[in-house]
């Protein structure tokens, strides 16, 4: 496994405790005033140059926001957040429309190329191509739209997208181009009343991606954006729409890295996927925000709500996700799954360290008939961190025929963390099939020491297990990302064993 | 009056015709063999013969003794005599199989308005049928099937053959799945249960197994039909030349 | 529903109920106010509703509606009544301990015999001399403080260290007030390397859409045997929420097992805790429900200390229009290492409008464990059911075999073997009611 090797060798070369991510892009900012309020909403609604309909649909989700508290049915603790300390919008300046990549301010290019992740697209950003015969047969190529603080500063492959009458462009863009797109699906799978999360977001989104796939297209590459939060108190609540329209098919791909501070920034995201008839949506997230430091300080809280909605028959929506930053993950990316003989899949990995706390999980909510999900879930907990599984599958009365499998195993990696699962099953007819299964253990001692004797260290050992204990999400991941998900984890993992 | 007879038999399964009119008389005391390649329906005739759901019988009838047997409930049709053997028996976890021989035995007897068996006579005729069988006494206490080997749970088909007594056994692929010695033991009870009442239908892909249970008549199916008769020279034929003569003949 | 009125929550009636009930219940003054203290604990929680995550499947508000006045005290004809139902439900060998309607009824109870081997009091003797920490528990629940607040009485058994019972013990349970409220609490306490079997017993004498709220507190010592079997066998119209405390020694034997078969409305809710090393448990049961039934069995097992087993094995048949809801919980405390914890869950649906809740938990907080738990829902196996019928049974008959050999792997985990044929025969009863 020579990607392991090269875990392995990653392991060796990184200082234990040190965020690689955790750098700071010094540029100038353009930054709406603190705190929140209608006139934030406003502001940034008049920067994006908005039309009217849309500052009135961030309003009411505004006003409604105010009727609502902040949940707390979840396994996390935090101090109670100041919503008035927080700048709600910050965007590179100076900025004007990007047309081509020469315009983006070199600083953050330098920043995609101190990320290193996901590598190719800096290439990419940087205009680098590989010269006729040297193309790696294995990389696909990838269009990306990077979001930076709040605002999208660029996105990639434009006209070769568009050649195939894909739309993928910043959804403040698509909001000016495409308002009928917009409008037709905005709020349609996660209405602006959902949760207080969502509601926020609702309000005080600044920017995202969107993308349009029309009938019958397979999109010609992986769609990616990348997210990353520079500004200090910034929160970040970008916005993603991904209409998938009948017969179509498209990859999505997410990676997002904040710098090292010692306060807590706030991450608040909404993703809305349709899948109409017969098409499919697969969407990778590989999540890395600074996580805090070892003492348990800083680090992003990050309270996302991502949905899908398999609105057409025979349409699938598929979650990968690879969890390792945050100093909280409240997430639980969901499958609707309305159209009949449509599926639904969640594999994820969420990986816990230091005072992390991770409550994720998903929801399967079988409304059609024959409709089948499945849920694979791997969860690993470490040093003095609290890993939590909460899912919920449920099968309405007329879903006849619904399946789900479910599968959630944790892993425990010391004495001082905490793995649990809080699954959810609803089955209403007779028809519906589920089945659950769920493990905790811990690293067989068997096996470490096996590794041992054959001559890797402790570290090496335990990063060679939690990538077999993974690989079965692994393998859903689009495989660049995939080899990126194993450095990670390995790396997130650093200092769990003493 | 034969005992079994098929007549222009049509099936589908899911929108697709399986068998496209299939015509089969057996009767009392005969032993056919239908022999046929994967795929030519060999198994859904006799699940249709048997009555398990999710066929849809489009056209044809099966009479059992000149009686609608499309009319009767699967059980009926256990008890009017119909037994069909499992290409895969299930195993069912809880139901021990002592308790399991008894229900169903008594079942079929009181569906017959016969008495149920006394509990002696059952235990005798299960220990006698299995001690020939080879069937030791703890395995059947266990659950129906549950961890027995492919040559224990054929032998467990067998033994329920032996204790119903059945006037139509249809043994589905019994060989699949079976080494040579386990096969053997298979046929040689299923020969004892030969009998001028009793008829039996083997279907089988291969013709090795009826070098042990030897057939009266031989029919080749091929895509859903009866495409030839004949004697048990006919399985020999087979065996040498293959089933492709048979592919443009259906 | 006959008990599901209009009202909900906590109302007039129910403070009306404990100001008239007040002066009946047993206890010295002190007692009196720390009955008040619950009851005010309640009356601000009100009856728990789906947003209480712990009854998010169990709403007592739209189930129940409102808490039904007390019953009285049993008269000659109540008793006379509850005699022919404790003839009936009697466990062949068991001594009896009966409560009618909430009330301890000597009469009808072995006392003499079951004195000869261990201590037994009733509630009311217990809180009139002793202090009341009997009604102190550690949970904060609305339905448990209300029953510290109005329980009447209930039986009171400590089983001395080394006592090996030569029969096994039945507390009886008899309805025979109709629309009205019983109120018990029990406390068994089971001492150091003693043997003893158990049974609870919920039944019916005729009453009609009567309410039971049972507390039942059990401590069980080091190296300890015990079986302990719950049978709620309700009217059908009735109401059961039982809440059960169990404390568990070290090197102990715990062999429980629950089946609910009746009740508009059953509830156990169980606190398992293990505070003793090197014990086991096998926690199992199982819900047979019909028509508009619906039956929560929900569980918390506590792994305090480490090198304890547990093993749940739960099955839930569900017919009609019937809901059947699950919740099992481990907890595996920081320290609790070498815990072995498993569970299994599984529903059986029989029809197209039954409906069967789940939510198997695990709380992890040690790392040398090893935990798991499994849960299904489905219908009868179509496979199966052919193969059966292919032998000749009918198909209510070739269901009813697979649904007790579905139901018996649960109750094949019940130790004593009488016990064990009792539970099967209660079972076939209820597949032969079906059909």
């Amino acid at each position: 496994m020579p990607a392991v090797q090269e875990t392995v060798e990653r392991v060796k070369r990184i200082d234990v405790d040190q965020y690689r991510y955790g750098f700071e892009t010094l540029i100038e900012s353009d930054k709406a005033p603190k705190g929140l309020s209608e006139e934030t909403v406003k502001f940034i609604s008049a920067k994006k140059n908005e039309p009217a309909w849309m500052l009135q649909w961030r309003l009411e989700a505004y006003r409604r926001w105010l009727t609502m508290t902040e949940p707390t049915w979840a396994r996390v603790d935090y101090p109670k957040i100041d919503f008035q300390d927080l700048y709600y919008y910050s965007a590179p300046k100076p900025k004007k429309t990007v047309t081509s990549l020469d315009e983006i301010d070199p600083e953050i290019l330098k920043t995609y190329e101190k990320l290193g992740i996901p590598l190719r697209e800096v290439a990419m950003l940087e205009g680098v191509e590989p010269k006729p015969g040297e193309e790696d047969p294995n990389r696909r190529k990838i269009a990306v739209d990077a979001v930076f603080d709040s605002v999208s500063v660029a996105t990639t492959f434009k006209a070769e997208l568009k050649k195939a009458g894909v739309i993928f462009m910043p959804i403040s863009e698509a909001i000016r181009e495409h308002p009928e797109l917009v409008q037709k699906y905005l709020g349609s799978v996660v209405p602006t009343s959902d949760n207080f999360y969502a509601t926020l977001n609702s309000a005080v989104f600044s920017d995202g991606s969107f993308v349009y796939v029309p009938p019958g297209v397979r999109c010609p590459m992986e769609l990616s954006t990348y997210f990353r939060i520079n500004e200090r108190n910034t929160g970040q609540f970008e916005r993603t729409l991904i209409i998938a329209d009948k017969g179509s098919y498209v990859s999505y791909l997410e990676g997002c890295t904040a710098p090292q501070r010692d306060e807590n920034q706030l991450h608040a995201a909404v993703v809305e996927l349709v899948a109409h008839d017969d098409a499919e949506i697969k969407y990778s997230t590989v999540q890395n925000w600074y996580p805090g430091n070892s003492e348990g300080k800083g680090g992003i809280y990050n309270f996302v709500t991502k949905r899908g909605d398999c609105r057409g028959n025979n349409s699938k929506i598929s979650w990968t996700q690879v969890e390792t930053g945050s100093a909280i993950t409240w997430k639980y990316p969901s499958c609707i799954l309305r159209g009949d003989n449509s599926r639904g899949e969640f594999y994820s990995i969420a990986i816990s360290n230091g005072f992390q706390q991770v409550d994720s999980g998903t929801k399967m909510i079988h409304l059609g008939k024959n409709t089948t999900s499945r849920i694979i879930s791997k969860g690993i907990a470490a040093g003095k961190s609290q890993n939590t599984y909460r899912g919920l599958v449920t099968a309405h009365r007329k879903a006849t025929g619904a399946r789900n499998f479910t599968a959630c195993d944790s892993l425990l990696i010391g004495d001082k963390c905490g793995a649990h699962t809080v699954p959810y099953i609803e089955a209403k007819n007779s028809s519906a099939t589920f089945e659950h299964e769920a493990t905790t253990s811990k690293i067989s001692e068997d096996v470490l020491f096996y590794c041992i004797q054959r001559g890797l260290s402790q570290e090496e050992a335990v990063g060679l297990v939690v990538n077999g204990f993974v690989k079965d999400v692994l393998q859903q991941l689009p495989m660049e990302f995939a080899v990126e998900a194993q450095k990670l984890i390995s790396i997130s993992l650093e200092g769990s064993v003493g | 009056m034969p005992l079994l007879e098929v007549k222009d038999l049509k099936v589908r399964v899911e929108e697709r015709e399986i068998l496209h009119g299939l015509t089969l008389t057996v009767n009392e005391g005969e032993v056919h063999a239908i022999m046929g390649p994967n795929g030519s329906g060999k198994s859904t005739l006799s699940h249709v013969i048997a009555g398990k759901p999710g066929y849809e019988v489009t056209d044809g009838q099966i009479l059992f003794r000149g009686e609608d047997l499309l009319e009767m409930s699967p059980d009926e049709r256990a008890a009017k005599g119909v037994f069909l053997a499992f290409q895969y028996p299930v195993e069912i976890p809880g139901v021990a199989t002592m308790t399991f021989l008894r229900t169903a035995l008594n079942a079929q007897r009181k569906a017959r308005g016969e008495s149920e068996y006394s509990t002696p006579d059952f235990l005798k005729k299960v220990r006698e049928v299995s001690k020939s069988l080879n069937i030791p006494q703890d395995m059947l206490k266990r659950g129906v099937n549950v961890g027995f080997s492919g040559g224990e749970k054929k032998r467990n088909e067998v033994l329920q053959m032996a204790l119903f007594e059945p006037s139509l056994c249809i043994l589905d692929e019994m060989d699949s799945g079976l080494d040579i010695d386990a096969l053997r033991i298979a046929a040689d009870g299923v020969n004892a249960l030969r009998s001028p009442k009793r008829a039996m239908v083997v279907i089988t892909h291969y013709q090795r197994l009826l070098n042990y249970i030897v057939p009266d008549v031989v029919h080749v199916m091929s895509k859903g039909r009866v495409v030839k008769s004949g004697g048990k020279d006919l399985a020999l034929e087979l065996e040498a030349s293959g089933y492709a003569q048979f592919e443009d003949a259906a | 529903m006959n008990v599901a009125l209009a009202k909900t929550g906590s109302g007039r009636a129910v403070s009306d109920l404990f100001a008239s009930a007040e002066g009946l219940l047993p206890g010295s003054p002190a007692i009196k106010a720390a009955r008040r203290q619950a009851f005010e604990t309640y009356e601000r929680l009100g009856l728990p509703h789906r947003r209480i995550e712990e009854w998010k499947y169990t709403d007592l508000r739209a189930l129940v509606g409102e808490v039904l006045p007390l019953a009285a005290s049993p008269d000659a004809g109540a008793l006379s009544k509850a005699a022919d139902a404790v003839k009936a439900h009697a466990i062949a060998g068991a001594r009896k301990l009966v409560l009618v309607d909430g009330v301890f009824a000597a009469d009808l109870s072995d006392v003499k015999a079951i004195a000869a081997e261990a201590s037994v009091k009733t509630l009311r003797e217990t809180l009139e001399k002793d202090a009341g920490d009997i009604l102190t528990t550690s949970s904060t629940d609305a339905v448990i403080s209300l029953n510290a607040a109005l329980a009447t009485d209930g039986v009171v058994l400590e089983i001395a260290d080394g006592a090996q019972l030569s029969a096994p013990i039945q507390i009886i349970h008899v309805a025979t007030a109709a629309s009205a409220s019983a109120y018990s609490r029990s406390r068994v306490r089971i001492g150091k390397g003693a043997r003893a079997t158990f049974i609870e017993s919920f039944v019916a004498a005729g009453a009609k859409a009567y309410q039971v709220n049972d507390a039942v507190i059990v401590e069980i010592g080091d190296n300890a045997d015990v079986a302990h079997i719950r049978l709620m066998d309700d009217a059908p119209d009735a109401v059961n929420i039982t809440s059960q405390f169990v404390t568990v020694g070290a090197d102990t034997k715990l062999n429980f097992f629950n089946m609910t078969t009746g009740g508009a409305v059953s509830r156990l809710q169980g606190f398992i805790k293990l505070a003793g090393e090197g014990s086991e448990l096998s926690i199992n049961g199982v819900n047979l429900l019909k028509k508009t039934e619906h039956g929560d069995l929900t569980l918390v097992v506590d792994h305090a200390v480490p090198n304890c087993t547990s093993r749940e094995i739960f099955r839930a048949v569900i017919d009609d229009r019937a809901h059947s809801v699950f919740q099992g919980r481990i907890i595996v405390r920081p320290d609790a290492q070498k815990t072995d914890g498993k569970m299994m869950t599984r529903a059986l649906l029989l029809s197209d409008e039954a409906e069967a809740d789940n939510k198997p938990e695990l709380e992890i907080f040690a790392d040398d464990v090893s935990c798991g738990h499994g849960a299904t829902a489905g219908a009868l196996d179509d496979t199966l059911l052919f193969y059966l019928r292919a032998r000749g049974l009918p198909e209510k008959d070739a269901q009813a075999l697979l649904i007790q050999a579905f139901v018996g792997e649960a109750i094949e985990q019940i130790a004593d073997d009488d016990l064990r044929e009792h539970v099967v025969g209660m079972a076939e009863r209820w597949l032969e009611r079906r059909s």
